[in-house]
């Protein structure tokens, strides 16, 4: 018996030493994070808030890139796309473009993803309250037809973020499955397919086949992997040891350790990043002293942003304008008087006056200002539990309020608690961002901060404030029909600027940055103020802004 | 005997029954809606949400009235079925354990069960040696109280980062692709040996500081004393009262074992390693109701078999109990 073991054990080892290892060349692969919290589970694109990063962008992709810092569409599946009339759109596809599966990809493709949004409730089926008909007219040729009002503001979204899906393989399926497959072999145009999963990373392998090679070139990793990385004092090792290429988290120290181990940021000083959103501190306006305008303007002056941005982020982060507008698709819009007028700057005399004015005065002499009839005030100000930038800067703001008499104290509920409060209306004050990021139109950014969907029980669609003003919801729907050519049109923006300033539901404070650290161990030529390649972001839904271009643009280093 | 294993196996089962329904329900009354969580973060067209969220909720069954889900729970249960995880949709529960579970296997296992043994040599050498007892004590008692948090940071910072001899992330290398060869498998070697250590220095101190007091107490016994007036020699004392000595030790043992699952959440937190911890703590922060209660399920499972094996073991390492069960005292 004990020879039978010694030559199992033997055989054991043989077969362990010749079988080969698969591993992916270093000089090959692209390690990076940020943009993955989890396992990977799914490469759905119909279901965005929960596919693996990549989904959109790396496989499926988009009629047009768009590229924010220049506010520039790059046409990607289509060659061009044109409003003909003020009602009809049209695109010409791009010719020879093939579906990773081998069939090719047509104008069919692109009317089946509109259609199967009419058939069936997907986030995007409203589109069809607006458009009319999405018909071929060639394989190459895609005629939208537009009711009487065209959301002209929402379809410049549509083109960058409506990922187009292969008619052959989603109209097999049963429509029961649109937002239940985890469509695990994902089938699409891009440059990159699934190869393998892990615990903690999706593995992506380069389609050599990809129809932009000729057009824009090759993607320079053969491998992209996307780590989960569970904490920033590993993803600051990793990038002190060169091993991460690519991080997209928030790391604090970055500025004090950058030049002493190589990293790359975008700007080579403060602030660092590029501004991607704004953070705004949320005003309950159903409750209390902040139903008054002047209150919460008052507020608005009581904030010292600069020692956020300097205490808190460490110079990663600017201060954002009064309007909170950032990047070139929105500051066109931006209007200065407007700001000038109506804006706030850190000014605690002024704000104590504003008070002081309107009736904000410590009635009981205990040192805390109490509301118009005399009762005390005493505020609460969330933000989630764990999330160290903002707990610090709530902390901040709650000293600010405190300079000028005013009773704030910061709470770090769970995250889901934090929601809950936020959406079911019973939160004082809050910090958020969901809705704010970068984009071609501030739309997206007004009408999430300010619409009508607030008589629900709960809020979820942005305006956690619960500001109700029919004639400011009328402006920005009025906005979203016009098209940017329309003269008419700086003024109505201006006029939602200021609206938005005299009412101070929300008070934008600083932009949150594209956290990108850069290193240069294995890849160089990479994406910055000087050489702008591309857009450093790995995020998911994000990758059409110029990730793809910064792949193309890499270099191997040495 | 059969009578012991009856009226266990009856408790045991009654156990289980309390435990799952509180594992059902403790999540479900957590203040906050899973699916609300899952779009929190999704900006899309306007009034694109109001149209995925009821459909959504719906799937989960989650718009069914409370008592018809915890009974759907029990019969999907005896089926196998977890459900689905809503934080990792649409993955079901019972492949996110499945994937996961290995890792903390393989972490926690040989770390408890060595740090166990030599824990317990250890001890008992410092509990019969005043000597050695003097250096190794102060030792013992250093792991013992250091924070597990900062000792890891500290041993990542001059061991992964200082002196890069081992990688600090993952559970292998980014460019790894897991399969069964030998590079693989020392790659494997590679990342685990420094969650390994951590976890077994910082339970080491425990054990041993454990059984020494456990030697002492016994030797000083009134059995050991009799048995030393007796003349027996001190070799054979001190088996006996090391055969006493480890039967809390046991307990100690069965119940950390039983804990396995979420047992290594900061070594998977200051590691970056993949495993059940991590993706408990995710669940539950993001009230992903199926994967918190099939988490805790494997739990309640792995508790109970552990506490079932240590009253098994204990008929045997203890014969009081085999014998107060079967009548002969």
């Amino acid at each position: 018996m004990k020879i039978h073991w010694k030559v199992l054990l033997g055989v054991l080892l043989v077969l362990l030493v010749s079988t080969m290892a698969f591993s992916y060349e270093r000089d090959e692969t692209l390690v990076y994070g940020g943009g993955l919290w989890g396992a990977p589970a799914n490469w759905n694109p119909l279901t965005p808030w929960a596919e693996v990063a990549g989904t959109g962008g790396l496989v499926y992709e988009y009629l047009f890139h768009y590229y924010p810092l220049k506010d520039e569409y790059q046409p990607w599946l289509a060659e061009k796309g044109e409003w003909v009339t003020p009602k009809v759109y049209e695109l010409e596809l791009r010719k020879g473009i093939k579906w990773t599966d081998g069939k090719s990809f047509t104008a069919e493709d692109v009317v089946f993803t509109f259609e199967v949004a009419r058939n069936n409730a997907l986030h995007y089926s409203n589109v069809w309250t607006w458009i009319t008909s999405v018909e071929a007219l060639s394989p190459t040729k895609v005629r939208v037809t537009f009711g009487d009002s065209p959301h002209y503001q929402e379809w410049k979204v549509i083109l960058y973020d409506l990922r187009i899906l292969p008619k052959h393989i989603w109209s097999e399926m049963s429509p029961d499955e649109y937002l239940t497959t985890a469509n695990k072999n994902p089938v699409g145009t891009g440059p990159y397919m699934s190869e393998s999963t892990g615990q903690d990373r999706m593995v992506w392998v380069r389609n050599d086949d990809w129809w932009g090679n000729d057009i824009f070139g090759q993607p320079k990793p053969k491998y992209l992997v996307n780590l989960v990385v569970n904490g920033n004092n590993v993803a600051l090792g990793m990038l002190m040891k060169r091993e991460l290429d690519l991080s997209n988290y928030f790391i604090p120290g970055v500025p004090k350790i950058k030049d002493a181990f190589g990293l790359t940021t975008w700007f080579k000083d403060a602030p660092y990043m590029l501004p991607e959103n704004v953070a705004l501190l949320f005003l309950n306006t159903t409750k209390g002293a902040m139903k008054d305008e002047s209150f919460r303007r008052a507020l608005a002056f009581a904030i010292d942003p600069d020692m956020i941005a300097e205490r808190v982020f460490e110079n990663q982060v600017k201060v954002a304008n009064p309007a909170g507008l950032l990047g070139e698709g929105w500051m066109k819009y931006y209007d200065e008087e407007v700001a000038n007028e109506y804006g706030f700057s850190y000014n605690p005399e002024t704000a104590a006056k504003m008070l002081d004015e309107n009736g904000f005065v410590d009635a009981d002499g205990d040192g805390w200002r109490d509301d118009k009839a005399g009762n005390a005030m005493k505020f609460e100000i969330i933000v989630p539990n764990g999330w160290t930038d903002w707990m610090e800067s709530i902390k901040i703001i709650a000293n600010n309020f405190k300079a000028i008499g005013i009773n704030a104290v910061p709470s770090f509920p769970d995250y889901s608690i934090y929601m809950d409060k936020i959406q079911d209306g019973t939160f004082d004050m809050c910090i958020n961002n969901f809705g704010s990021s970068r984009s071609t139109t501030p739309f997206t950014y007004w009408n999430w901060v300010a619409n009508d969907e607030i008589d629900g029980e709960i809020v979820t669609d942005g305006n956690y404030s619960r500001y109700n003003d029919a004639e400011l919801f009328t402006l920005i729907d009025e906005f979203n029909v016009m098209q940017d050519s329309n003269n008419g049109i700086m003024e109505k923006t201006s006029e939602i600027q200021a609206k938005l300033l005299q009412a101070m539901p929300s008070i934008p404070l600083w932009y949150n940055g594209l956290w990108a650290q850069m290193t240069s161990g294995v890849w160089t030529n990479w994406t910055t103020e000087n050489n702008p390649t591309g857009y450093p972001c790995s995020w998911a839904g994000k990758m059409q802004f110029g990730f793809v271009e910064t792949l193309i643009k890499l270099e191997p280093a040495q | 005997m059969k009578k012991y294993l009856g009226k266990k196996i009856f408790i045991y089962l009654i156990t289980f029954f309390f435990a799952v329904t509180i594992d059902w329900a403790i999540p479900r009354f957590m203040p906050g809606d899973p699916i609300q969580i899952l779009l929190s973060r999704f900006q899309g067209m306007e009034g694109g949400r109001e149209i995925i969220e009821a459909q959504i909720t719906a799937s989960f069954g989650l718009d069914r009235p409370l008592l018809e889900q915890y009974f759907n729970f029990w019969g999907s249960l005896f089926k196998g079925d977890l459900g689905i995880s809503i934080y990792t949709f649409p993955k079901p529960v019972m492949e996110v354990i499945n994937e996961a579970i290995i890792f903390d296997i393989l972490l926690l296992v040989p770390s408890i069960l060595l740090s166990w043994i030599v824990g317990n040599k250890l001890g008992a050498f410092s509990g019969v040696n005043k000597k050695a007892d003097k250096y190794t004590m102060p030792f013992f008692y250093f792991l013992t109280s250091s924070p597990y948090f900062w000792f890891a940071v500290v041993v990542v910072f001059f061991f992964g980062v200082q002196l890069p001899w081992f990688p600090i992330n993952s559970a292998y290398s980014s460019t790894m692709r897991p399969g069964f060869n030998l590079a693989f498998i020392l790659d494997f070697l590679h990342h685990w040996f420094l969650p390994f250590l951590t976890l077994f220095l910082v339970q080491l101190g425990g054990w041993a500081i454990g059984m020494r007091n456990m030697i002492i107490y016994e030797m000083g016994s009134n059995y050991s004393k009799y048995m030393e007036s007796l003349g027996a020699s001190e070799k054979l004392i001190r088996k006996y009262a090391f055969r006493n000595g480890v039967l809390p030790q046991v307990t100690g043992l069965a119940i950390r074992l039983g804990n396995i699952i979420a047992g290594a959440l900061t070594t998977q937190i200051v590691f970056s390693y993949p495993g059940l911890g991590y993706i408990l703590l995710k669940a539950i922060l993001n009230q992903d109701y199926f994967l918190v209660q099939g988490t805790f399920l494997f739990i309640v499972i792995f508790v109970l078999l552990a506490n079932f094996l240590v009253d098994i073991i204990y008929m045997f390492i203890d014969p009081r109990v085999r014998f107060s069960y079967s009548g002969e005292v």
